[in-house]
């Protein structure tokens, strides 16, 4: 282990942080994904107020109704408007993919910084543990989850949430390696500091950008999971307007109503490439060092 | 007759900088000739250019190289792999990552007489093991089959002359072939290329940084400073009568036994940077002579000051 | 080398340990009793009891597992709650399926990234790059379900030119089974293949770039030559294992996509299983996918350790 402080490894002060901002800034194509990306949150947050139709506001007459002016997206099977229902599944798709992103954070990052820190013994455990999570596939882990929590939205938050709790973890913990040894950490240990004190003063600062990056990045997973959940059945119930949900009924018509499975499709696949662009650059700024998603899941 | 390789007015361009600006010398088989200076002086990329080997574009490359009766630079991409290996070869500095970690020693060593020899299968391998004996590693048969990271840097870099002289090359270039190399080891690689050349008959171009090697094995040698030549003659002539201050100022840091290593003199400052070259001579800003007043302005064109002794300096001839 | 064979395959023992807890726990993480829950409406003391006795579930818990592991080491991973059918039968009427759509996608994947990857590498910053960039990254985004309905609805619904729906056994006919494997291939192939494509374009452009590749050019070899001997080997080194890594990634994609192409597989068998509360069956389920990505992962790791040379040597 060398004995030398690498510039990178001094914590994030505020000013790194606008530089950050301003190397993205100069990445068109991050841009646009960001502008996609607030439009999407300005949607989940005003959906009720934007969207000229109720969620569940049937209207048998009008059902299956192609794209128009009174309806941009076309009708379902029982009238509803699908432009409005693409609009209000916004919300369902930002706070699935935050609280799962959340808990998947909230577990995984402690774990990596442990295991990280400590080493030896503890750190075997808990990457053990991690590669048993990480040895079943996304969806039928997250499948498996519901199958003891029972179908639903609030429990599809929590199932995609584990599923990525081992890719946080190491993540942090590969981050976390280099720097731990390094002199400022020794120096602090000398001190009298507490590990406490030392993870969060220390390490996580360091360890922010790979974070960062991976957030991004899962909150687009998150949300093709719940899609994928809620398509299956599994995650948001009916009536509720989920886009995977939106899609597995579109399945029914789909020959009689395209516009039922392109509309909520192309929503979440517009989301999801915003998120992951912007993790591209967030990794091209934040850390240039990582330089795939596919190294990172090898992680340890 | 015309000499095996010459070079003419040899210009390397890459973006904004220019790393060879005007190179010419001429060697013959048996001759060895040193390019010395130091990282960025653009001797490497003299080297590679004259091969095609730097990528047009982004590079411009400008000048004359004549080699066995053809011009190289204008040459064909096919004439230009006929070259490489079979004309010229190149024994590159770094032998832990310049051969190929996938690839066996014997792969290695065949893929170049199967190109310019037609020799493939039994053949090649019995080549491949005269090789590997004449670059002096033992129990060479058994190393055919054996992957590189096997082998010490020593041995790697023998390897490595060892698929340089694989195509009977006429032209050997050793580009800082025994940097990467402890001293002890350093010394026996010397002195097999110096060795093989006497044997094989081949001109070698030794590029180094280290003007101490150059002494016991040259016999003429170029100084190149920010991609020009500064001074070229006789390792005597250079040696004994230096005229350019650059030249002065290494040879004073060369060690000599007996001297502590940090008591040598090194030259103060560093190279400029090749995209931002001065005005006028390029190493002005660190001569201690600075003896013109045109030094500053007008960049001082090489003149013979001896027979076969060149010099690119305003100062006055010393003897 | 053997020390890493032995390290590796250790490691893998103790995950898969690991994954067997996991999946024993599932029955027991149910809240409320699970036979009672599958029998539904059918319940009758007998056949719970029955039931109860033929899963172990009348052993105390530790005792239980090792019952339970003793018998799925023995192919034996109990019965459906449902119809008293043999697990590992229900699963082998179905793997025949699952085996066939996830090699589909693992070729169309490479079939995707080898030659966009490699030739993006090739030709660095030209429209061929920036076009094979925006393929997969679109191809990354674009969720697998929803693909497969867009290529139902174009090529299967639109255009007819290939059967949208159901699997043909490659016993009963051949072309029917590829017929019916290309388009549930390719949706669930694309994601994969698109990181993938990535990461080649990211290793060949490394080894463009590397010592050992100049060497290769300065022996006069020809330029094909020297990217297949010396750049692709070295390039699809580090490939190797990121493909076990992406048969994850596939097989989340083929439990999906499955549902979509009313695909008879092991997919569609789990989510029935939930939907019907027949615990065993999905246990047996997450039990083999799980099984089935470490030991590919363990394959990958000795096969990376035999194409390059150095592990095994180096500190690892």
């Amino acid at each position: 282990m060398s004995a030398t402080v690498a510039p990178t490894s001094t914590p994030l002060p505020a000013r790194q942080g606008g530089e950050t901002l301003r190397l993205l800034v100069r990445n068109r194509i991050a841009v646009v994904a960001l502008a996609v990306l607030v439009a999407f949150i300005v949607v989940a947050v005003f959906g009720k107020a934007l969207a000229p139709y109720g969620y569940n506001s049937v209207d048998v007459a009008d059902r299956l109704q192609g794209p128009s002016v009174h309806h941009w997206f076309g009708t379902d099977e029982l009238g509803r408007d699908v432009f409005s229902r693409v609009l209000l599944g916004a919300a369902v798709s930002l706070k699935v993919g935050a609280v799962a992103v959340g808990i998947s954070l909230v577990v995984g990052v402690p774990c990596g910084l442990i295991a990280g820190f400590y080493g030896g013994v503890l750190d075997d455990v808990i990457m053990r543990v991690m590669d048993v999570l990480f040895a079943f596939p996304a969806i039928l882990m997250a499948i498996a989850v519901l199958a003891i929590l029972g179908p639903g939205s609030t429990n599809a938050m929590v199932a995609i949430g584990i599923v990525y709790i081992p890719i946080f973890a190491r993540v942090t913990r590969a981050a976390v390696l280099p720097v731990r040894e390094e002199v400022y950490v020794r120096a602090a240990r000398a001190s009298g500091a507490s590990d406490l004190r030392l993870m969060r003063r220390h390490l996580l600062p360091n360890v922010l950008g790979p974070i960062i990056v991976q957030t991004s990045i899962s909150f687009a997973f998150a949300i093709l999971s719940e899609a994928a959940l809620s398509f299956i059945g599994l995650g948001t119930q009916p009536p509720h307007p989920s886009w995977g949900l939106m899609l597995s009924d579109g399945t029914d018509f789909i020959n009689q109503a395209w516009w039922m499975v392109v509309f909520p499709g192309a929503a979440i696949f517009v989301v999801v490439l915003a998120f992951n662009i912007l993790g591209d650059a967030l990794r091209d700024t934040l850390d240039p060092r990582q330089r795939s998603l596919i190294r990172n899941a090898r992680g340890a | 007759m015309a000499p095996l390789l010459s070079v003419h007015d040899l210009r390397v361009r890459l973006g904004d900088a220019q790393v060879v600006n005007g190179l010419s010398y001429e060697i013959d088989a048996g001759e060895t000739v040193a390019i010395v200076g130091e990282s960025g002086s653009g001797k490497t990329m003299s080297a590679l250019a004259m091969l095609g080997l730097i990528p047009r574009p982004p590079a411009v490359v400008s000048g004359e190289v004549h080699f066995d009766g053809a011009e190289l630079v204008s040459a064909t991409p096919a004439h230009l792999r006929a070259v490489r290996g079979a004309g010229m070869a190149i024994v590159f500095q770094d032998p832990m990552t310049s051969l190929n970690p996938v690839l066996t020693i014997g792969r290695q060593l065949t893929e170049g007489m199967e190109v310019h020899l037609g020799l493939s299968g039994r053949a090649a391998r019995e080549r491949a093991v005269e090789l590997l004996e004449m670059v002096g590693i033992p129990d060479p048969r058994h190393r055919l089959d054996e992957y590189p990271h096997r082998l010490s840097g020593g041995m790697r870099q023998r390897v490595m002359i060892a698929i340089g002289l694989a195509a009977h090359p006429r032209v050997l270039i050793a580009d800082e072939a025994t940097t990467a190399l402890d001293v002890t080891i350093q010394a026996q690689i010397i002195e097999l290329l110096g060795r093989l050349q006497q044997e094989l008959d081949m001109a070698l171009i030794w590029i180094t940084h280290d003007l101490g090697v150059v002494a016991g094995i040259a016999d003429r040698v170029l100084v190149m400073y920010a991609g020009r030549v500064v001074e070229h003659g006789t390792v005597d002539a250079v040696f004994d009568a230096p005229q350019h201050p650059y030249t002065r100022g290494l040879l004073r840091s060369i060690p000599v036994l007996g001297q502590h290593a940090d008591a040598l003199p090194s030259i103060p400052g560093t190279p400029p940077d090749p995209e931002n070259l001065p005005p006028g001579c390029p190493f002005w800003p660190r001569c201690e002579v600075r003896a013109d007043d045109r030094c500053r302005g007008e960049v001082p064109p090489l003149r013979e000051v001896a027979a076969g002794h060149l010099v690119a300096t305003f100062e006055k001839e010393r003897v | 080398m053997i020390g890493y064979i032995v390290r590796r395959t250790l490691q893998a023992i103790v995950v898969l340990f690991g994954v067997s807890i996991v999946v024993f726990a599932i029955v027991h993480l149910v809240p409320g009793d699970p036979i009672r829950l599958a029998l539904g409406t059918r319940f009758n003391q007998q056949a719970y009891d029955a039931l109860r006795r033929r899963s172990g579930l009348d052993k105390p818990l530790v005792p239980q597992y090792f019952y339970w592991l003793g018998h799925a080491l023995t192919g034996d991973l109990g019965v459906s709650f449902r119809t008293g059918q043999p697990v590992t039968q229900l699963i082998g009427q179905r793997i025949g399926a699952t085996v066939s759509l996830a090699g589909a996608a693992l070729v169309v994947a490479l079939v995707i990234a080898v030659p966009l990857g490699l030739l993006s590498a090739l030709r660095p910053r030209t429209s061929l790059d920036y076009g094979a960039t925006v393929i997969s990254q679109t191809g990354i985004s674009i969720p697998e379900f929803w693909l497969a309905i867009l290529l139902i609805l174009v090529v299967g619904a639109k255009l007819d030119w290939l059967p949208s729906a159901g699997y043909v056994p490659p016993d009963q006919s051949v072309s029917g089974w590829l017929e019916h494997l290309i388009l549930p291939g390719i949706a669930a192939g694309v994601s994969s293949g698109s990181i993938l494509t990535r990461f080649i374009r990211a290793s060949a452009l490394e080894a463009l770039g590397r010592d050992y590749t100049l060497t290769a050019r300065s022996k006069g070899l020809r330029e094909r030559t020297i990217i297949v001997r010396h750049v692709i080997r070295n390039a699809l080194v580090p490939v190797v294992t990121v493909t076990g890594v992406q048969l994850a990634y596939l097989l989340s994609g083929v439990v999906v996509v499955e549902v979509v192409f009313a695909w008879p597989g092991l997919g569609m068998l789990a989510l029935q299983s939930v939907q019907s509360r027949d615990y065993p069956v999905l246990q047996g389920a997450v039990l083999l996918f799980a099984a089935f990505f470490l030991i590919v992962n363990l394959a990958v790791d000795l096969l990376y350790a035999r194409l390059d040379p150095r592990i095994g040597y180096a500190s690892r």
